[in-house]
């Protein structure tokens, strides 16, 4: 059995402007001590997946619509507060973009640090926090015992992103989400927070979801990855399957349009035109408008299938999505 | 006088701490900026690299007169900006303009397209009033705006969009120079491709001179001709892009080249990693001698730690900050010239 088995999951957020469908029909999986990839662009609704599972979503407006989160067998969607409390924190914990804002300025590090212990597990403070220095020294923070004691202002943005990962594994979870984790950071500080996440992950076994549009971490980091657009995967196989036998037009857009891919005196290539704007309702294909392969009005109005082409490895199909698509119908 | 574009000469700018309520006194200086020199050629295109806090965005500053440098000069043709006040300074400002990161926070949103871009005009630009609208129209074709959205708000662009009229703000006033901080970071992987290409187009079609700051080294690669290295406020390394990007000399631009991840599964799993130790100094107190020398991954005798780098010229156009604790072949280098 699957750790996380997701499938059909649908959350939409009924606004004044219309109803956005940020969520539409996402269904993968994954397994123990597995890292999953999930790569797109901003609003398509890689976050928003994430963040329904564990109850994150603001509701209303937001509403999730249909689906179910099977964690160890048990339905996220379906537990109770305080049943959903109990996994969250404990053995799903999140990562979150930015250490800046995700961090409470007004409270010591030890304080928010072991914060989930107090609440998930049955011991004292004081051994909490001989934990708490624990886990700093392990993620890298150096003089833990001191620094355990300061305030978020007083590290710098690679150190708070490691006091993050320290808060997130200190209850040992069976997953982790990280959302964005590098964002924020310069990328020789970005190489040694992956390097210590995926340190993490082979002393503890936990499972990762890595939410992020860079392709080059995904590339050097993950197993398996799922591309999504306009809230709905496109996309999903081994790392090497959506590297090497891209089939999709956007994710070969995506693996084309970064500089390090292309000599110098070319252009760069370039995916045309924006994302949908997901207020509005659309029928068939989202990629189509943007798509660079040939197809008519008739065919952009029909949705794409998502096929299994070959063992693992899933494609939306459709005229505007897949060079040759006839083939991969029968 | 060289006949450079641009030239920057030992510019340095240091900012005062401050402590106290009543009694404001001076604690320290943060030195930015610790003397930078450069010229840039007209026409060329300069990536400026380096982590967050290392100066390169003040440098960008300091050099269009945004922030007053505390020593050196910069000459744009000739013209000592450094030396310019006032009115004169002012009427200077056209030839040079900045685009700045976040095309969310950098335009007004109480002004259309048309006030933002017949402002700059008005400005600058002794354009008459009949001529504003087809002038704005054609400023927008230029960056790939549609000009019959000119009566739009920046609320109603997409963020690629924002970042056209940030740029097409900037050409209004027919500038010479351009300093464009990190104007893709913010914007989304395929909607980055259009805005490069874009810079590229118009550097060339008008002859612009860019510089181009930066964090995203595939990037600042692909577009430069130059590429300059910048460390806790100096040039650690400058050269030819391509000579600079596949045959690094300094320690530092070399660890920076192995953390960029390559979108490639096979050459990311097998390949090494230099990874740097703890966070970039503070340039409060900056470390006595060679700023990098304790981060460095080389081996080299203790006793140089205190060692100043020497700034050097060590194959045509490429120069290192030659250091035991940077370049490889020291004793080589430091011979030279």
């Amino acid at each position: 059995m699957s750790l996380l088995e997701v499938s059909d999951l649908r959350t939409a957020f009924h606004t004044r402007e219309g109803t956005v469908r940020a969520v539409n029909g996402v269904s993968f999986s994954i397994e123990k001590g597995q890292t999953l990839g999930i790569v797109g662009e901003s609003g398509s609704g890689k976050s928003v997946t994430c963040y329904s599972m564990l109850d994150l979503i603001p509701k209303p407006p937001g509403k999730i619509e249909q689906g179910e989160a099977l964690f160890d067998g048990q339905d996220l969607l379906k537990l109770s507060r305080r049943e959903l409390n109990e996994v969250r924190g404990k053995r799903i914990s999140m990562i979150f973009q930015d250490p800046m804002t995700s961090l409470n300025p007004y409270l010591r590090i030890q304080d928010q640090l072991i914060e989930p212990l107090l609440i998930h597990e049955n011991i004292s403070k004081a051994k909490a926090i001989q934990l708490g220095v624990q886990a700093l020294d392990d993620v890298g923070v150096p003089d833990p015992e001191r620094r355990i004691r300061q305030y978020p202002h007083e590290f710098s943005g690679g150190m708070r992103q490691r006091v993050m990962i320290a808060m997130a594994l200190i209850t040992e979870p069976e997953l982790l989400i990280a959302d964005e984790p590098t964002t924020a950071l310069d990328v020789t500080v970005q190489a040694q927070v992956i390097e210590l996440i995926k340190e993490m992950q082979r002393k503890h076994g936990t499972a990762v979801i890595l939410i992020t549009h860079d392709l080059g971490v995904v590339a050097g980091y993950c197993d398996r990855v799922n591309v999504m657009y306009a809230g709905e995967i496109v996309e999903s196989g081994s790392t090497e399957q959506v590297f090497y036998q891209s089939k999709h037009a956007y994710t070969i857009g995506l693996k084309e349009s970064i500089p390090g891919n292309q000599t110098k005196e070319q252009r760069l290539k370039t995916i045309e035109g924006k994302p949908p704007d997901m207020s509005r309702p659309y029928s068939g294909c989202a990629f189509a408008p943007r798509s660079p392969l040939k197809h008519s009005p008739e065919q952009a109005a029909e949705p794409g299938v998502l096929k299994e082409i070959e063992p693992g490895h899933w494609v939306e199909i459709h005229p505007a999505t897949v060079e040759n698509y006839q083939q991969y119908l029968t | 006088m060289s006949d450079a574009f641009l030239q920057i000469q030992d510019l340095k700018t240091w900012f005062p701490v401050e402590r106290g309520i009543f009694f404001r006194k001076q604690v320290g200086v943060v030195k930015a900026v610790d003397g930078v020199s450069l010229e840039l050629k007209k026409g060329e295109i300069l990536g400026l690299v380096g982590e967050s806090g290392c100066g390169k965005s003040t440098l960008g500053r300091s050099v269009l007169q945004l922030i007053p440098a505390t020593e050196g000069r910069v000459f744009l043709e000739g013209t000592e900006l450094t030396a310019l006040r006032g009115e004169a300074l002012r009427k200077k400002r056209s030839d040079f303009q900045m685009i700045f990161q976040d095309p969310y926070a950098s335009l007004n949103p109480r002004m259309t397209v048309y006030d933002t871009l017949a402002e700059a005009l008005l400005t600058h630009r002794d354009v008459p009033k009949s001529d504003l609208a087809g002038k704005v129209g054609e400023l927008m074709e230029r960056c790939g705006l549609a000009a019959r959205f000119m009566r739009k708000y920046p609320h109603e662009f997409s963020g690629g969009q924002r970042q056209r009229i940030a740029i097409a703000r900037a050409l209004a006033v027919e500038p010479k120079l351009i300093i464009a901080y990190e104007p893709v970071s913010a914007l989304d992987v395929s909607i980055q491709a259009q805005i490069i290409n874009l810079l590229e187009d118009l550097c060339r079609d008008m002859g612009l001179t860019l510089i181009f700051i930066s964090h995203d080294l595939s990037v600042v690669k692909h577009i430069s001709n130059r590429i300059a290295v910048m460390y806790l406020g100096k040039l650690v390394e400058l050269g030819d892009a391509v000579e600079v990007m596949e045959r690094p000399l300094h320690a530092y631009t070399q660890a920076l080249l192995s953390a960029v991840p390559s979108p490639d599964p096979k050459t990311e799993k097998t390949r090494k990693r230099i990874v740097l130790k703890g966070d970039p100094p503070s340039p409060m107190n900056p470390p006595a001698g060679c700023a990098f020398a304790h981060r460095s991954w080389r081996e080299f005798p203790e006793e140089t730690l205190d060692q100043p780098g020497k700034w050097k010229e060590v194959t045509p156009g490429h120069w290192v900050e030659v250091h035991p604790a940077t370049v490889e072949n020291y004793a080589e280098l430091s011979a030279l010239g």
